[in-house]
């Protein structure tokens, strides 16, 4: 069972040390990467000065004016290894989401290549009951995990090249909610007027790995409202319990 | 308060310091400048922090007035023709622009006629440092995420900086070491075992050039097709500057400051700290090589590369002992302002973007 073994700990230059659970999308591994992440903030180790979860690894950076490859090596296994305390205090969130039209413009798609209709894959995906397993790629970009099996699809061909603020989209074995307009290879479901990510706003970063998230449809009138509301600064995702 | 205007400038260059660091796991990239030691060179000269924000000049030209007062600067990296007034000046120098002059900068001295001291960028740090709004501690450009300040973009002619008035106080030169040549040294790992020894052994002992599809997300290499043993499709896990990724088409991209923080495609190896600079100032088309070392040799030369950043200060040297004949000097920066071809098409290039994402 992957969570019993002892991590792999891979050099990613000089330093910044990649400590991997598994090499593939694992709940189990990404539930300690999360668990170590936060044994780095309950107990820092000299040295240590940022790190990074991701689903299958925990990148730690640190200044090796301060501590070596091995000693930092040998502290993180020892953290890694330590039971996991309960998962403390999760934070529940519920973000709305326009799905389909000009705010999901792959839905119709990607229901028939899954053989069903739009209105079936809007259902199972805000059925999902969803973790923050990594934010990354570009800021407030938030790969969540628990998509059920039969929304498993390939990512595109073509990557687009621009795709828009708030989408929430699907590839591969994932789902997630990219904050940014940007480059996405995924096939896009709606969007929704959560910023996960906005300067000059308290906090600035929505959403930490290991959040829970649910999702719910609304529409394309009210995501225009609630858009514009989350633009001049309003925290439009509910925070059901911390 | 004087003013800095910016009169010229080409792409790729932008406001620029030591990075925004502690938001990697939001995905907030660190970027700041490409060659840390020259920023450093010239923050020191204008008795700035070592690593406050400074202007990051890429291949092109630029020129920039003062106005409404004197402006002093120090001026590091890329070795190129530099005037104040038709008055030729000295890189590795500090310098005051008197009201109403412009500092002219040429191309950045390119593959072609380069040699080791080839460089893409050069800093000038303005003295009392760059005035604006830190986010996460940084007024480092990151136009992706739309942050930088004083502008959150590339500079563009007609930008200007507010700064203090020039103090008046002797110039500076700074001695740096000699020029570093040879390989780029990097460390494997940490999915090196994603290429056979006979991938892993053409990767190192081939030469490389930078592509002319590169920008600061990412160098494109050009060179022999390094294969996956299992495919590049990995599960994306945590970048560094210097982390070199190899996607599905076999064509390396070393990511640069404003990479993505995480990446879905194996990484044979990772540029060393303390050749980063030095990789970063390649310009397009010279070739190069790598050179793996061990994990204790990289961070020796870490703590060197530090060392050598905190002994900036003992190397300022007074102008007046800078025994050499500006105008062969100068000369020979003119020489040096016929950029390559490859250099001038390098920063128009389509992102690296596309070839990065998840």
């Amino acid at each position: 069972m992957a969570a019993t073994l002892s991590p792999r700990l891979l050099p990613s230059g000089d330093s910044a040390i990649t400590v991997e659970f598994s090499r593939n999308i694992d709940d189990a591994a990404n539930q300690r990467v999360l668990a170590l992440d936060r044994a780095l903030q309950e107990a820092p180790i000299q040295g240590v000065t940022e790190t990074v979860p991701t689903y299958r690894s925990l990148l730690v950076h640190y200044d090796p004016c301060q501590i070596d490859f091995v000693t930092l090596g040998e502290k993180l296994r020892a953290a890694a290894g330590r039971p996991v305390s309960s998962e403390a205090k999760t934070r529940r969130w519920r973000f709305p989401v326009a799905y389909g039209g000009e705010n999901g413009i792959d839905l119709e798609d990607v229901a028939k290549t899954l053989g069903t209709t739009a209105e079936d894959v809007v259902r199972r995906h805000a059925a999902g009951q969803y973790r923050v397993a990594m934010i990354g790629f570009t800021p407030g970009w938030s790969y969540l995990s628990g998509l059920e099996k039969f929304l498993h699809m390939p990512r595109r061909h073509d990557p687009r090249l621009l795709t828009p603020p708030g989408t929430v989209a699907i590839g591969g074995v994932q789902t997630g909610i990219q904050c940014l307009a940007g480059p996405s290879g995924w096939h896009l479901l709606g969007r929704t007027p959560v910023r996960t990510y906005q300067l000059h706003r308290d906090p600035t970063f929505l959403l930490e790995p290991g959040d829970h998230v649910t999702l719910f449809a609304i529409d394309a009138k009210t995501f225009a409202e609630q858009d514009r509301a989350a633009e001049a600064g309003e925290i439009i995702a509910e925070l059901i319990a911390a | 308060m004087s003013r800095l205007i910016v009169a010229s400038i080409g792409p790729a260059s932008s406001v620029q310091d030591g990075g925004r660091h502690g938001a990697q796991r939001y995905g907030l990239t660190p970027s700041g400048a490409m060659d840390r030691l020259a920023l450093a060179a010239a923050n020191c000269l204008v008795g700035n922090a070592l690593l406050a924000a400074a202007i990051e000049i890429g291949p092109f030209g630029a020129a920039f007035t003062a106005r409404d007062g004197a402006v002093r600067v120090g001026l590091a990296g890329a070795p190129r023709s530099a005037d104040i007034a038709g008055r030729a000046v000295v890189i590795d120098t500090s310098m005051t622009i008197a009201d109403g002059e412009t500092l002219t900068l040429g191309f950045a001295r390119g593959a072609a006629n380069g040699g080791t001291k080839a460089a893409a960028f050069s800093y000038l740090a303005i003295e009392g440092g760059i005035a604006g709004e830190a986010v996460f501690g940084s007024l480092a450009v990151n136009a992706r995420a739309g942050l930088g300040s004083p502008y959150p973009r590339p500079l563009q002619a007609g930008d200007e900086f507010h700064v203090k008035a020039a103090s008046g106080a002797a110039e500076w030169r700074i001695e740096l070491p000699a020029a570093v040549s040879g390989p780029i040294r990097v460390v494997l790992g940490p999915q090196d075992d994603e290429f056979s020894d006979a991938f892993k052994t053409l990767f190192l002992d081939s030469e490389w050039k930078i592509s002319a599809t590169s920008d600061r997300m990412g160098y494109r290499l050009e060179g022999p097709v390094i294969r996956h043993l299992h495919g590049h499709n990995i599960v994306s896990d945590g970048t560094v500057d210097g982390s070199i990724q190899v996607p599905g088409n076999g064509a390396p991209i070393v990511l640069m400051p404003d990479r993505g923080t995480s990446g879905g495609y194996p990484k044979i190896a990772t540029v060393i700290t303390a050749d980063f600079g030095r990789f970063a100032q390649i310009p397009a088309g010279t070739g190069f090589r790598f050179k793996a070392v061990s994990m204790t040799e990289a961070q020796a030369e870490t703590r060197k590369f530090a060392e050598l950043l905190r002994s900036l200060p003992d190397r300022l040297r007074g102008i007046e002992s800078f025994d050499l004949n500006i105008e062969a000097l100068h000369g020979a920066n003119v020489a040096g302002s016929a950029v390559s071809a490859v250099d001038a098409e390098t920063w128009h290039a389509t992102p690296a973007d596309v070839l990065t994402l998840d």
